[in-house]
């Protein structure tokens, strides 16, 4: 399959021949630019809201409840309404985003990075080393995630870092059984067999040749795993497990609202969840079309 | 066959005596659950003598050793909350959990395989686009956004269905279940369509997958020829091919179901394992959460070992790859 980015074209770049590729599904550029905008509104979020969530001296327990479009006493309005403590929704949405996507983020590329190191060291040393660390791994992946999540911030309590603990332990188990399974493959190939030929040390083999060839599949896995990682803690923090009461991520924002539906205050509940539910499914559609593109049997000539 | 049976059960024993190590560990080895049972007055002595009461003076190990003499036996210790012994607790909540799962696994399987195979015949027709794009929602949205927006639809809105709780329940072979009256089924429905989304979506897609590989195999291209009508050749040939490793998924997601089953229970305060655990972590009640872990570890260790044996007779490549070597 040829397309404008093979190697005869020299005025096409692989990184926009990449993005020409990935540009042929709507939807999916559709999901990145709905990513990027909810990236920016999280890193921008201090500049974008009327009022800081976080800072309990600005908020006003008179402005509890009230409906979207109301007017706050400071004097802003309050777009998507205010909950029961009286923080704008807006405002706590976009700080709440900030801690999903962080936490989120954070997590996976922390558990990439040690289930990595751990899948290469398995699947180039082999041997009893390969069967212990993968009777561990199996063991964990045989139970389900939010059992694990569940059980360990219920032993160490919550927070931030221990959120970020707990996704890392949940996910690492399943880079380290992907990035095995190609490390055995490749360690075969006959670019390595040169490499150990030519008296290049184990780490150096393993650094400098095989993980450059063992990371392109996990562009993907760490895509959709991000999203995982995501819904994961805000179910951890709608039951109550994950951030504080004061600082609260969009999981706890809609276990707020939650008790406040019956009575008709839908907004409380129903925007953090609308904020969540586009994060996640952008972030998965982007996966599932990187999946597409980078797919070889699908006639990708980008690696792996 | 049976030499496989058996390797795998003693597996099974080891994995089981490793994670009770380890929960009790995880449980009973962090924070000090004295604190919480004991009035914020209390002195020394009174605490020397409740901590004495509990059994927590002792040395982690010797509490670990009573702890699996006491397994073993089936007391797993009373709450720390009620006093109640730990494992009828659980035992009691247990049918709510179990009946909750399989309605959403029964769910499922009626609509994730129809759906699925139709969406597998004509891909690139609109209705098989529109199931696609349902089922990337149905894995993405989390499980217990979709609970809350249920309950705002259905009761809130439109008012037809009831929010919270368990049904009037009948009891069958001394166990209560709640779907063969109309109002046990009123409850159940929104709970079980809640919880069987995630496993609706994956089935969609498993089964569209299988579907799409197994029409192009040769067999069916020869069928055809013959002159087999396609529901002939979907019912008989195609189906039971894919329906392996559809079981094989089924079975070891039903371990899945009952684990997020403790999200679903907690938002329509359905009387089951799950609400339990939620309450018993928020009262530091441990035996109850140790005993629920360990419950949950012997259910999983048993599907699994069950969905191996099963996979294993219903491929015959499997039992002749094995009876030749």
């Amino acid at each position: 399959m040829t397309t404008a980015s093979s190697p005869h074209s020299p005025h096409v770049s692989p990184l926009s021949g990449f993005w020409r590729d990935y540009a042929r599904d709507r939807i999916a550029v559709a999901a990145v630019a709905a990513m990027a905008l909810i990236l920016l509104s999280a890193i921008f979020a201090p500049l974008l809201s009327p009022q800081n969530p976080y800072d309990l001296a600005q908020l006003d327990i008179l402005d509890a409840k009230l409906a979207p479009g109301a007017k706050a006493s400071a004097g802003f309005t309050y777009w998507l309404g205010s909950d029961d403590q009286g923080r704008d929704m807006a405002s706590a949405i976009l700080y709440g985003l900030r801690i999903s996507l962080g936490v989120g983020v954070a997590s996976t590329l922390i558990a990439l990075a040690i289930g990595v190191a751990v899948g290469l060291a398995a699947g180039y040393a082999g041997g009893w080393v390969d069967g212990l660390i993968m009777r561990i791994v199996d063991l964990q992946l045989s139970f389900p995630s939010i059992l694990i999540a569940l059980v360990l911030l219920a032993a160490v309590g919550q927070g931030v870092d221990k959120i970020v603990i707990a996704l890392v332990l949940v996910q690492w188990a399943y880079y380290a059984r992907t990035v095995r399974g190609t490390a055995l493959v490749e360690k075969r190939k006959e670019y390595v067999e040169a490499a150990r030929v030519m008296a290049f040390g184990r780490m150096r083999i393993v650094i400098r040749h095989l993980l450059p060839n063992v990371l392109p599949p996990l562009i993907v896995v760490a895509t959709v795993q991000v999203a995982h990682a995501i819904a994961l803690e805000a179910t951890l923090s709608f039951l109550g497990l994950g951030m504080p009461i004061t600082e609260p991520s969009l999981g706890l924002l809609i276990a707020n609202g939650f008790v406040h539906l019956l009575s008709g205050r839908y907004w409380i509940s129903f925007f953090p969840g609308v904020a969540l539910l586009i994060t996640i499914v952008a972030i998965n559609l982007v996966g599932d079309r990187l999946r597409d593109v980078l797919n070889p049997r699908l006639g990708s000539h980008y690696g792996a | 066959m049976l030499a496989f049976a058996f390797k795998r059960l003693a597996q099974s024993v080891a994995v089981l005596f490793v994670m009770s190590g380890l929960v009790f560990a995880g449980v009973y080895a962090i924070g000090d659950p004295v604190a919480i049972l004991v009035s914020p007055q209390a002195d020394q002595e009174e605490i020397a003598r409740a901590t004495a009461a509990l059994g927590l003076d002792q040395p982690l190990w010797r509490q670990y050793g009573n702890f699996i003499a006491g397994a073993l036996g089936g007391d797993l210790g009373r709450s720390f909350v009620s006093n109640v012994s730990a494992m009828q607790l659980i035992l009691e909540r247990m049918p709510a959990t179990l009946e909750l799962a399989v309605a959403a696994m029964v769910i499922a399987v009626a609509l994730g395989i129809p759906l699925g195979l139709w969406a597998g015949l004509r891909p690139d027709s609109w209705a098989a686009r529109t199931i696609m794009a349902g089922s990337i929602l149905g894995f993405s949205l989390p499980t217990f956004w979709v609970g809350v927006m249920l309950i705002m639809v259905f009761s809130v809105t439109l008012g037809w269905l009831p929010p919270t709780g368990r049904g009037a329940t009948v009891t069958v072979l001394g166990v209560p279940v709640s779907f063969l009256t109309m109002d046990g089924l009123r409850h159940l429905f929104m709970p079980a369509l809640n919880l069987a989304l995630f496993q609706l979506a994956l089935l969609i897609r498993l089964t569209r997958a299988g579907t799409r590989e197994a029409l192009a195999q040769d067999y069916v291209r020869f069928a055809r020829a013959k002159g087999l009508s396609m529901a002939r050749v979907l019912r008989v040939h195609v189906l039971k091919n894919i329906l392996i490793p559809v079981v094989t998924v089924t079975g070891l997601e039903f371990g899945s179901l009952i684990a997020f089953a403790i999200v679903t229970e907690t938002i329509f305060a359905w009387p089951g394992m799950g609400k339990l655990l939620i309450d018993s972590i928020n009262a530091l009640d441990r035996p109850v959460i140790v005993a629920y872990l360990l419950i949950i570890v012997v259910l999983f260790v048993l599907i699994n070992l069950v969905v191996d044996l099963v996979y294993t007779a219903l491929d015959p490549r499997v039992r002749l790859a094995g009876r030749a070597a």
